[in-house]
């Protein structure tokens, strides 16, 4: 690889690949993102190989995995260029008709294309597809694009343009301006003003700074980060030197957490590549200005997720937070000046040096500026990543982007901003998404986690899940987080047990209060939200825990009994052989009954019964009727009996 | 145990302290847990007390400080796994192994573990066992597929 020694030997080395490049000959991109990977992309891409070869292609169409485009439900995704004829849920098998009809015919395979599971309407071209349809994609727009371990990639599409302006065509302080007056706020949960972060420690007297990348993106349920750290590093590392620069940091560092192998493993081969041409290192593009990024694999600690944690983990030691101020702005890293932000905030920042503040500033709301991406998941029918400017309605991205609640189930409640956040129950639902918005009801933006619940989910048990969580990940320090978390999950526990007594809810709150008043870092903060919204929106569904002993969703095994209909049941022994513990008796002319001593309340029954059946029935604070009388177990088929009939 | 592996790793970082994490992942990865005799190699290379070493390895959950199984087993706990019944499938594979998460089985075959998310929601409850994800599982299939392990 060359050395670029300017910016214009930057744009000549971006003609240069373009040179190479035919615009017009097919190049074929598979998702090569976890979600589309555990789905069987890998094969996917092997079988397109050698299926080019086969077909005697080679050296005539691309093929590159690429990071994640978002729509996970439909994995693996294929997009063929330049037609952009997208293909969902492609497998092996797929790929000698792909290779024979789309490439070399031109002609569209219309079972692989998206088709409206209500008009029938297909969708060929990715853009055209709903999900898509519906989003802003700055960020994650580019990921299918782009071979994650190829620069040339990301060069071709105007890759580290943003870096030479800000390196020769603007003071650092320009460079904090602009992205103060763009009003981007940190993506990672806090959502404190970048700029004004940047010109704290741009402004604190010292001659070493550091900057850092945090990539411990630890909420469950959320991946937008490891989709940007995976599918498009270079974004990341170019907000990064551009931030290095501004603040006046020579080294910075990428904390990703180990869980996240294939984004260690790309963001370590884009900074060998960034090195090798000379957009990492000493005199970078040939402006004086050096600069060198290390990475360091966390260890997995949730709570390394808060900033001065993180810290104390890059120097080797346990992530335990510590009390700020003196905020990392000031003293971070070994004592010296430290820029932290979230890897989506980064990757925001060359869109803004490229394109200016006022161009980031006409998305998003009064105080909340640029584009989120959100984590859509649980019970919606599109699971994947979203990217929407700020503002657009909660209702939008749950029914015109996610598609709404599969199995023709009820909407109960979006849970956003991880285990810290809250619950948003339908009465809320027109809410625009923003940071301010998302507090005033109860919960949070957080790092952009957003579950989706149904009618089977139950509140109580969220909440649990939550605090439960919250109460492993304490790290310890502070006794209000440590011992006031674990209490209020035992109580939360006995309740969804069917132990909970009279009392307990304003315990709840009252320990919610002094946890939140008092804790160190925001882990213990934040630690009673999802008590707290679960109580101001679903109080009934924990007074029905309390006093009937009844859980209105059905969730809670305690709570739960199943019991099997003997008018309904039609012997046919679907729940009787996938009974894990061998608690139905019958046969096939033997109606089936539920042992309850042996039962675990697995509910693997209730759902295996055929819809048109509905045997097998759920019972919470009602009495299980008895089993019926031996003799009648046994079943005359319909037809038997009417033959006997006649 | 092999000590010149271990030593290797520790000049890999340049015996420097701060790398201590990133050492104990090498380590880690290497022998899928931290025998007590690297711990005692670590602390003396790096001149960190053996006090600190035990605070840092207890503090991180990807450290073991006992041996694990030939097949690891994650099953994904994150919050959108555990709306969609994470918590039952959990339960088939406890009663099928006969052990709890963070534990291993006596001959060695399994080791069970909790993680808060794989990030592959759209295939939840989903679980890991080695390097193969395994995606809407329901109880009585995810303990079933336990038998194609060795």
């Amino acid at each position: 690889m060359p050395l670029i020694k300017s910016p214009a030997e930057l744009e000549h080395l971006k003609q240069d690949i373009l040179s190479k490049r035919n615009p017009d000959s097919p190049r074929i991109s598979v998702c090569a993102g976890a979600g589309c990977l555990a789905t069987g992309a890998g094969k996917v891409i092997a079988a397109f190989d050698a299926e080019i070869e086969k077909q005697g292609l080679t050296g005539q169409v691309h093929v590159k995995g690429t990071g994640c485009p978002g729509f996970c439900e439909r994995g693996p995704i294929v997009v063929i260029d330049p037609e952009e004829t997208c293909y969902l849920g492609v497998t092996a098998r797929d790929v000698p008709a792909i290779v024979g009809k789309t490439i070399k015919e031109k002609h569209v395979i219309d079972r692989l294309v998206y088709t409206d599971p209500v008009t029938k309407e297909k969708a060929v071209r990715e853009s055209d597809i709903p999900f898509y349809k519906n989003q802003e994609r700055h960020i994650i727009g580019n990921n299918i694009k782009i071979d994650p371990k190829c620069i040339d990639d990301y060069l071709a599409l105007g890759g580290y343009s943003a870096l030479a302006k800000a390196l020769f065509q603007m003071a650092p302080e320009q460079v904090v301006d602009e992205v103060r007056k763009s009003g981007l706020r940190g993506r990672g949960g806090g959502g404190f003003p970048t700029g004004i972060k940047w010109d704290a420690a741009r402004n604190a007297p010292a001659e070493t700074k550091y900057v850092v990348v945090n990539a411990d993106e630890g909420d469950p349920g959320a991946f937008m980060d490891r989709a940007v750290l995976e599918g498009n590093p270079h974004s990341i590392l170019e907000g990064l030197i551009i931030g290095a620069y501004a603040i006046g940091a020579h080294e910075g560092f990428v904390y990703v957490r180990q869980e996240y192998p294939l984004a260690l493993e790309n963001v370590s081969v884009a900074i060998e590549q960034a090195k090798e041409y000379g957009l990492l290192g000493s005199n970078i593009l040939g402006s004086g200005f050096d600069f060198t990024v290390t990475v360091h694999r966390g260890a997995g600690a949730f709570v390394c997720g808060e900033e001065t944690a993180l810290l104390l983990s890059l120097e080797g030691k346990p992530g335990e937070p510590k009390s700020r101020p003196p905020y990392p702005a000031t003293r971070g890293l070994w004592g010296k000046p430290t820029n932290i932000n979230n890897v989506e905030t980064w990757a925001n920042v060359p869109l803004i040096i490229n394109k200016g503040a006022d161009w980031f500033n006409q998305f998003g709301t009064e105080k909340s500026k640029g584009t989120k991406i959100f984590s859509l998941v649980g019970k919606i029918k599109n699971t994947g990543l979203v990217e929407v400017p700020m503002g657009v309605s909660l209702r939008d991205i749950v029914y015109k982007i996610g598609g709404g609640i599969p199995g023709g189930k009820k909407f109960k409640a979006v849970q956003t901003g991880g285990p810290a956040g809250g619950c948003i129950p339908e009465s809320h639902l027109d809410i625009a998404v923003d940071f301010d918005e998302l507090t005033k009801a109860g919960a949070i933006m957080g790092s952009g986690g957003m579950i989706v619940m149904d009618e089977d989910t139950c509140m109580v048990d969220v909440a649990r899940y939550f605090v439960n969580f919250l109460s492993q990940e304490s790290c310890g320090k502070c006794s209000p987080c440590r011992e006031g978390v674990k209490q209020m999950h035992r109580i939360l526990a006995n309740i969804t047990e069917g132990k909970g007594t009279e009392g307990d809810i304003e315990l709840l709150e009252d320990l919610a209060m002094s946890t939140g008043a008092a804790s160190l870092c925001a882990l213990g903060r934040s630690a009673p939200n999802p008590v707290l919204s679960t109580l101001r929106h679903f109080r009934h569904e924990y007074e029905a825990h309390i006093h009937d002993k009844k859980c209105p969703a059905y969730a809670c095994k305690k709570l739960v009994s199943y019991y099997i209909d003997p008018e309904a049941c039609t012997a046919c022994l679907l729940c009787l052989k996938r009974c894990s513990v061998e608690a139905i008796s019958g046969g096939r002319d033997k109606i089936h009954v539920i042992d309850q001593s042996k039962c675990t309340s697995c509910g693997t029954c209730f759902e295996v019964c055929p819809a048109h059946y509905g045997a097998v029935r759920r019972l919470s604070a009602e009495p299980v009727p008895g089993p019926i009388p031996e003799e009648q177990r046994i079943l005359v088929k319909k037809k038997e009996a009417q033959r006997a009939a006649t | 145990m092999d000590t010149a592996k271990i030593e290797q790793i520790i000049n890999n970082h340049h015996c420097e302290a701060s790398a201590l994490i990133q050492i104990m992942l090498d380590i880690q990865n290497e022998f899928h847990w931290l025998p007590a005799e690297a711990l005692e190699m670590v602390s003396e290379k790096l001149q960190v007390p053996m006090s600190r070493i035990q605070h840092t390895v207890t503090f991180y959950k990807a450290f073991s400080l006992v041996p694990k199984g030939r097949h690891g087993i994650d099953v994904c706990m994150g919050t959108a796994c555990h709306v969609r019944g994470a918590g039952r499938v959990l339960e088939s594979i406890e009663t099928a192994t006969g052990i709890r998460p963070g534990e291993t089985d006596a001959d060695l075959k399994f080791s069970l573990d909790t993680v808060n998310c794989l990030g592959c929601c759209a295939l939840g409850p989903v679980m890991r066992i080695d390097e193969e994800h395994l995606g809407k599982l329901v109880p009585d299939k995810a303990a079933a597929v336990l038998k194609n392990y060795e």
